[in-house]
């Protein structure tokens, strides 16, 4: 009949309709450099599967107006959680750190429900997620094959200057200007006409400074250099704990060597890399989050930041061994415990 | 260059995508000149005093990625590119005349033959003079069993007859793509610009810098001349401390018998304003 053959049509469309939709989810290719639009899409689409565990928020706008997006992924809960802040992509041509947050974020959220370790972080942590923080910058770099290489943010230069963009990555409100930047506003170590000229800058400086004492970590992720970096970016200051911070990179180090044979180097900045300043790291560290890393993913420069889509696996697959290892070091730190001394309260 | 800035003036007036409210270019928006590196606070024991250096420290790790230019100007082909693994020590000490040398024990590892193959362990003694205008740094280098490593003299005489031909003419830009890819056919074209470039890296070289051939914008083929294979390369460095990209044009010869030469190199501003050549 007539209504059958509607009734029928319209039962496959809807078995066809989530059929595709578990396939798009399935076909999203993690191996793959992604545009800003397809990570957006790919956002709505982790936060729409996951409802229970994922809730979007937006924290602030870049200079040409987007919203800057993270994922706020964990078991919900009705008092505030300790957290965990990761973002990626605060320089443009590092497209292996997006690449990177998308990647944790799938392991995370296809293992919690299955792995006891993930499981015990969903309900303790909460992790807050931006996988692209300068978003214009990122989107820049995609034009064409000329601004592959940008890495600064978007914003127009001010006074005199003809060209665009701050580092993003010196914009911050941590020993500001002193070291490791240029005041040549074409320069792609531009620190900016102030600290905290940048939106992108001011909306992660906000966001933390509410979150102040839920936020345990801070991973900030880039490339290249198989590096992991702990405050300061001074040469003349040291963090109050960086004897610990050092054991927990080395072991972190160790644990991304474990997947693949990747040599990772862990020490400050000025030792290992350069002396810098107005970092997000820094920065974070400074408001006595005790626990902040750069990361810089793959590789030492044979590729540097066009690291080929081949490596994209390999590359997160050890980072997440590597990040994971400083979450379980700052989890357990904080909660083990305190759950040993709930056992001795009880048994005594 | 002129028609370049016109190139790129007539592409910043096409927007190919929806543009959110978004600033409007300057015609002749750029990356900006590269400053001469900022002056970098020497982290205090390694760059002061003389003795040991921690292999780890950016400081020798800079004197042996000069060592590694180096290496790669005598020893680089179309299948052979070596990269640094591993310093394993190092010590400075300054020299008369206010310079500075450092002597280095350093493995390195031949990319050109795929994944990580074997490691070379090398000595060098290198010498960055600390004069008023910059001199390029002087290198001594022994690497143990270079000649023992697998050759690559058939793979670079078929290169070489395939391309020597009078009718070849190979012209590509972008090599790798944005995506980190490039085809079978490049690849030795690639290794041969990252030789190149390692002429230029090595002379640009001082304890300020950390280079690092990010890709190559162009590569065409000149006409062969004394039996060389003549090639022009474009080539983007990157230079870690300062965090710039900078641009070099330059004349490469090559032949299995000769090595790389280059003969000529031009920077190559990325402003239109820009004038001075970092050095």
């Amino acid at each position: 009949t007539m209504k059958g053959s509607v009734i029928s049509v319209l039962v496959v469309l809807a078995v066809v309709d989530r059929l595709a939709g578990g396939l798009e989810h399935r076909s999203y290719d993690y191996t793959k450099y992604h545009t800003m639009d397809e990570i957006s899409a790919w956002m709505n689409q982790m936060e729409r599967e996951n409802p229970d565990v994922v809730s979007s928020m937006i924290y602030g706008q870049t200079y040409e107006n987007r919203n800057i997006t993270l994922l706020k992924i964990g078991f919900k809960s009705t008092t505030p959680k300790k957290a965990v802040w990761m973002d990626c992509g605060i320089h443009a041509r590092e497209w292996i750190a997006p690449a990177f947050c998308q990647h944790f974020v799938k392991e995370i959220l296809g293992s919690y429900k299955t792995d006891s370790n993930v499981n015990m972080l969903f309900k303790n942590l909460d992790f807050y997620i931006t996988p692209v923080l300068n978003m214009d910058g990122y989107i820049y770099s995609w034009r064409d094959k000329t601004t592959r290489l940008w890495r600064k943010s978007r914003s127009p230069g001010t006074g005199n200057c003809t060209c665009f963009g701050t580092d993003l990555n010196r914009n911050f409100y941590a020993n500001w200007g002193m070291v490791g930047i240029s005041r040549d506003c074409c320069s792609d170590i531009y620190n900016g006409p102030t600290a905290l000229s940048e939106p992108e800058a001011k909306a992660v400086t906000d966001f933390l400074g509410a979150h102040q004492n839920e936020v345990l970590c801070y991973l900030t992720i880039h490339s290249y250099g198989q590096l992991i970096l702990i405050p300061y970016g001074h040469p003349n200051i040291s963090a109050p704990n960086y004897e610990e911070l050092m054991e927990v990179g080395l072991a972190a180090a160790k644990a991304i060597k474990a997947v693949h044979g990747t040599s990772y180097k862990v020490g400050t900045a000025p030792d290992i890399l350069y002396a810098n300043s107005g970092t997000s790291r820094d920065f974070a560290r400074l408001i006595r989050i005790p626990y902040s890393f750069t990361f810089e993913l793959r590789d030492k420069g044979n590729y540097g930041f066009i690291l080929p889509e081949d490596q994209i696996q390999p590359a997160c697959e050890e980072s997440y061994q590597g990040a994971m290892s400083i979450v379980n070091y700052v989890h357990d730190k904080n909660f083990k415990s305190a759950a040993i001394t709930g056992t001795l309260a009880t048994v005594f | 260059m002129k028609t370049f800035c016109s190139v790129w003036l007539l592409l910043s007036l096409v927007e190919l995508s929806p543009a959110p409210p978004a600033s409007q270019e300057p015609p002749l928006a750029c990356t900006g000149a590269p400053d001469p590196a900022p002056p970098q606070p020497e982290t205090a024991e390694d760059m002061a005093s003389t003795g040991d250096l921690e292999p780890t420290h950016y400081p020798a790790r800079r004197a042996a990625q000069v060592a590694l230019h180096y290496l790669n100007t005598h020893h680089g082909s179309p299948f052979r590119v070596f990269g640094l693994q591993q310093v394993h020590k190092a010590s400075a000490e300054d020299v008369g005349a206010g310079g500075r040398k450092y002597k280095l024990d350093f493995s390195v590892t031949d990319w050109g033959s795929g994944s990580a193959g074997p490691a070379l362990r090398c000595s060098a003694d290198v010498l960055f003079p600390r004069t008023e205008r910059h001199s390029a740094p002087e290198v001594q280098l022994h690497c143990e069993a270079l000649h023992q490593i697998n050759s690559t003299a058939q793979e670079d005489d078929a290169f070489y007859q395939k391309y020597i031909s009078p009718d070849s003419a190979v012209s590509a830009r972008d090599i790798p793509d944005s995506f980190g890819n490039m085809s079978e056919e490049m690849q030795p074209f690639w290794r041969l610009a990252r030789v190149a470039a390692s002429f230029i890296m090595l002379r640009e070289s001082s304890e300020n810098t950390e280079f690092n051939m990010a890709k190559v914008a162009s590569v065409t083929q000149q006409e062969s001349r004394e039996e060389q294979l003549m090639l022009e390369f474009v080539v983007l460095l990157h230079d870690f401390p300062s965090q710039e990209i900078v641009q070099w044009k330059l004349l490469a010869s090559w032949s299995p018998d000769r090595g790389v030469r280059v003969l000529q190199t031009e920077w190559q501003p990325r402003c239109p304003h820009a004038t001075k050549p970092p050095n």
